[in-house]
């Protein structure tokens, strides 16, 4: 019954991380095509907002952000004892042929990558969806994978991956937890 | 990251029978999730698949426009299946009862019941017989508790508050189920209530609800932030009760004219829950004027009832154990736990 906590990484290499991520976003991008990042509530938004400041210093244009809900599009929410809180999803620009980047903290199973897509199609049809994540983790449920990410994790199960971001919990750090109570990897939730 | 959204922990019930037993959290509850909701509506694909495979029956015992179509096109855009059931054309013209009906129809594999009766209870009296979610939609004179929820909302999002307002429900309060729900709404939210009208329509023993009782609105309109314009309900008015003497004269004393907007303030809301009468509660220019959130009421009406249909649907599989989970922020399910991100 032992709960260990493991920092990967802390502010400084989550600065270095989206470093690499904001130059790969501006590299692998197109002058001419409309670039927006969409990032996925709570964390991803957050996420998204810190690299659009950098990727827009690089191509020297603005790079609107919008966030997406996955709640109403979740593919397990019947599953839940009370039905999430709604935080609505705000897409403040025309999806239509814009080129768009996914961001979120942690890509796993790749549920909640689906469902985002999903919920931003009924928006509209973008030119295309691209997926930005902090982390990689397995093991994959749907064949998606993240076009760009910092770390990667491995599969194991038992050994879940947090990140905690400044604007939500107080603290820029990527955290393993090690929790033989819960082998499964059944966690309780952190209280932020 | 690995873990699910918050929960709405304010919400714990199966049916939605009357404002009476919210508390301010559980109005709040729904209000805010409406307001995620009306994005939704704004939107050139207006649907999201929330209530999947859900199925969403409307019982109407009375008739209606505007509600019925407010919750089928409100179920539609979470994606459940609606079926309409008015009882003109149906089995209960030969006999069948009220519950067995209900009973029948829950057979087919619904999940929630809308249910709108002239007899007060009648929500309440299903919701003891049949294992679906009940809805009231309207129960004689006593609660419309949608209405309620959806006048907060429309007055929430024009003044930016509900507490310290004064809210004025003028008309046929006696027969109004709007106006039970509303007094009660607002109590919950720190609003004060004055409700105006002929002594007729506006009994004195409705005090203890917690409202201001008021006979002349002249008296009353200066210190209103909103108007809440009731119908007369004729159809409710039983031969030989005559509440005042002619349509002109209630105007002439309670209906909201170009002339009482000038004597009120600047910034007065006006609200009125429809069918409106055109001249009696209120003149053209008035419901049509720049004052008037009418229209605001019928959609903020679909997000409100968006948000019912899926607070209560949420409750169709009960965990037993879901509130010392909550207590210990463990979610009951691996599946939850196991996706992702």
């Amino acid at each position: 019954m032992s709960r260990t906590e493991t920092r990967l990484c802390d502010a400084e290499g989550m600065n270095k991380i989206l470093d690499q991520i904001a130059e790969r976003i501006a590299s692998t991008t197109k002058p001419e095509s409309r670039l927006r990042l969409i990032g996925i509530r709570t964390r991803g938004v957050s996420l998204a907002r810190r690299l659009a400041e950098r990727v827009q210093v690089k191509i020297d244009k603005a790079v609107p952000v919008g966030a997406v809900d996955i709640t109403l599009y979740r593919d397990d929410l019947s599953a839940f004892p009370h039905w999430p809180v709604l935080f609505g999803t705000e897409i403040p620009f025309e999806v239509e042929g814009a080129d768009l980047f996914l961001v979120d903290d942690v890509v796993f199973t790749g549920r909640t990558v689906r469902a985002a897509i999903n919920a931003i199609c009924d928006l509209g049809r973008p030119a295309r969806i691209r997926l930005a994540a902090l982390v990689n983790r397995g093991p994959r449920e749907l064949p998606i994978v993240p076009d760009i990410f910092g770390l990667d994790v491995g599969e194991d199960l038992s050994r879940p991956v947090f990140v905690r971001l400044s604007e939500v919990d107080g603290v820029d750090e990527i955290i393993q937890v090690d929790d033989t109570a819960h082998p499964d990897g059944i966690v309780p939730r952190p209280r932020s | 990251m690995n873990l699910a959204p918050a929960s709405t922990k304010a919400w714990h019930r199966k049916h939605l029978l009357g404002i009476e037993e919210l508390t301010r959290d559980e109005c709040a509850a729904i209000l805010d999730t409406a307001d995620s909701f009306s994005e939704i509506s704004r939107r050139s694909r207006k649907k999201v698949p929330a209530l999947q495979g859900r199925v969403v029956f409307n019982l109407f015992f009375e008739n209606s426009t505007r509600t019925r179509t407010s919750f089928s096109l409100a179920a539609k855009r979470l994606s459940a299946d609606t079926q309409d059931f008015s009882a003109a054309t149906s089995s209960l013209s030969k006999g069948e009862s009220f519950i067995d009906t209900a009973k029948n129809i829950e057979a087919m594999g619904a999940d929630v019941l809308v249910v709108r009766h002239s007899t007060p209870g009648a929500p309440h009296l299903l919701a003891q017989h049949v294992k679906a979610s009940i809805i009231n939609a309207g129960d004689g004179a006593h609660e419309h508790p949608t209405q309620a929820l959806l006048d907060l909302l429309t007055i929430r999002r024009a003044k930016g508050k509900i507490e310290g307002l004064t809210v004025g429900l003028v008309g046929d309060i006696a027969h109004s189920r709007v106006a039970r729900s509303n007094i009660h709404a607002l109590n919950k939210f720190g609003a004060h209530v004055i409700i105006c009208g002929p002594p007729t329509l506006v009994p004195r023993s409705m005090e203890p609800l917690g409202c201001e009782v008021a006979h002349h609105l002249d008296d009353v309109l200066p210190r209103l932030d909103v108007v809440n314009a009731l119908r007369i309900q004729f159809e409710r008015i039983h031969k030989g009760f005559i509440p005042f003497p002619s349509v002109s004269e209630y105007l002439h004393f309670y209906g909201m004219t170009i002339e009482r907007m000038r004597a009120a303030k600047p910034d007065l809301l006006i609200l009125a829950p429809g069918p409106i009468n055109r001249g009696v509660e209120l003149t053209p220019e008035v419901a049509d004027g720049p004052n008037s959130a009418i229209l605001d009421q019928v959609t903020n009406g679909l997000a409100v009832r968006m948000a019912v249909l899926y607070l209560l649907s949420g409750r169709t599989h009960p965990h037993p154990h879901e509130h010392d989970d909550h207590a210990s922020g463990i979610k009951p399910r691996q599946r939850s736990e196991r996706r992702a991100e």
